[in-house]
């Protein structure tokens, strides 16, 4: 689109005398414009989009002499299982109760059973116990922890444990029961 | 009574000072951006609100998809140190030629008992080809050996810098109890705060961290 400058053709200054053609130096820069800001694009994009952040993990010593002792009332216990699934019961597990106590939720609701356990419990009394199976995945581990700091429960408030034969059992069951593979 | 004339304007507008800004922009962003080095295990970390920026320098665990663990150490200063420890703990009687080769190595992520081989035969295995340091194994978790000897060459240094220098690093499809042994590695060596590499995610609206707005903690 560079463009010819004709107008000064018209102007004759007589027979035989012939005018060099001017062209002019003007050079469309719309398309460079576009690459420019193109670019521009690009590169903040990349920029702000692969920044990784630290998560700060904090780990107890393995001292079986200073076990904390926790009220049974503040207690909530989420099982992380396989395919994203959350598990979870409150209190101690009672044989007879089992089926009514140990309830599935997922992910995506697990916040909300965070909020109302810490709601409805005194925070000196609130503790929540992690467990993970073998079969959960490292997004999982990382997602309670993070979940817990949505929730902005104190630390100190929340342990990772291992987890007990009986509870691996009712994982199972509950994903036999629900048709999880 | 005399026509008014609306002089004809034309549309073409200059673009030159559009295009310096661009330029500049331009310029500005392409400087600005750090140069990361090329990926070499294919990552993706999950997510976090956690908001503080990971530093470049650090001691990185990686873990993979398929479960494997690689050590890289970004802090030149002390590198030779670290693997002269492992070489000596562990007996691998590497030559100090054989050391040299292996310093130059980005990733750690052989089990100890082939190192030797490995580096006389010469031969320039690429990252995603190594089977990973052993950790399955609770009584020979060779990453409790790794980890004791970058503790041994930042002892007496300020032991908060190592720790905020040690950094785990897993894919979401990672396996818990692969992190397990990474956390057990730690805690055999006293150590017991080290951070996870996370993408960033906003925090959720309405949430308790939301509402009282501070990101401290964590």
């Amino acid at each position: 689109m560079a463009e010819m400058d004709v107008s000064s053709g018209s102007h004759h200054k007589g027979p035989g005398v012939k005018k060099a053609k001017k062209l002019s130096t003007r050079v469309d820069l719309t398309p460079m414009v576009d690459l420019g800001f193109l670019l521009i694009t690009f590169f903040v994009f990349t920029t702000t989009m692969s920044q990784p952040t630290a998560m700060s993990m904090n780990e107890p010593k393995d001292d079986t002499t200073t076990q904390v002792k926790v009220k049974e009332s503040g207690v909530l216990t989420l099982l992380l299982g396989k395919g994203n699934n959350v598990y979870y019961y409150f209190g101690q597990l009672q044989a007879d109760k089992l089926s009514e106590q140990f309830k599935s939720s997922n992910f995506k609701e697990v916040r909300e059973i965070i909020a109302r356990k810490k709601k409805s419990t005194p925070p000196g009394d609130l503790m929540y116990i992690i467990k993970s199976t073998k079969e959960s995945t490292f997004k999982n581990a990382i997602d309670i922890l993070d979940e817990m700091a949505i929730s902005a429960v104190p630390p100190g408030h929340y342990a990772e444990v291992d987890i007990t034969p009986q509870e691996e059992m009712m994982i199972t069951e509950t994903e036999k029961a629900n048709g999880i593979q | 009574m005399p026509k008014v004339k609306i002089p004809r304007k034309s549309t073409n507008i200059d673009m030159t000072a559009m295009c310096d800004v661009a330029f500049l922009l331009l310029s500005f962003f392409i400087l600005a951006t750090k140069t990361k080095p090329p990926e070499v295990l294919a990552v993706n970390p999950p997510t976090s609100v956690s908001s503080k920026a990971a530093p470049d320098n650090a001691i990185l665990i990686t873990m993979t998809k398929n479960g494997k663990v690689f050590l890289m150490l970004g802090d030149g200063t002390r590198k030779a140190e670290i693997l002269e420890n492992v070489n000596r703990d562990n007996d691998l009687q590497l030559t100090s030629v054989e050391m040299a080769k292996w310093k130059k190595a980005q990733f750690y992520g052989l089990p100890l008992s082939k190192v030797k081989s490995y580096i006389s035969s010469g031969e320039n295995i690429p990252a995603t080809s190594m089977e990973g340091i052993p950790v399955a194994d609770t009584a020979h978790n060779e990453l409790v050996a790794w980890i004791k000897g970058v503790v041994t060459a930042y002892a007496g240094t300020d032991q908060r810098k190592l720790q905020e220098m040690l950094l785990v690093k897993g894919d979401n499809e990672a396996l818990y109890p692969i992190f397990k042994s990474v956390k057990q590695a730690f805690k055999k060596n006293e150590i017991f705060k080290f951070r996870i590499v996370t993408n960033n995610e906003p925090v959720p609206v309405g949430s308790e961290l939301f509402l009282t707005g501070h990101n401290s903690k964590k």
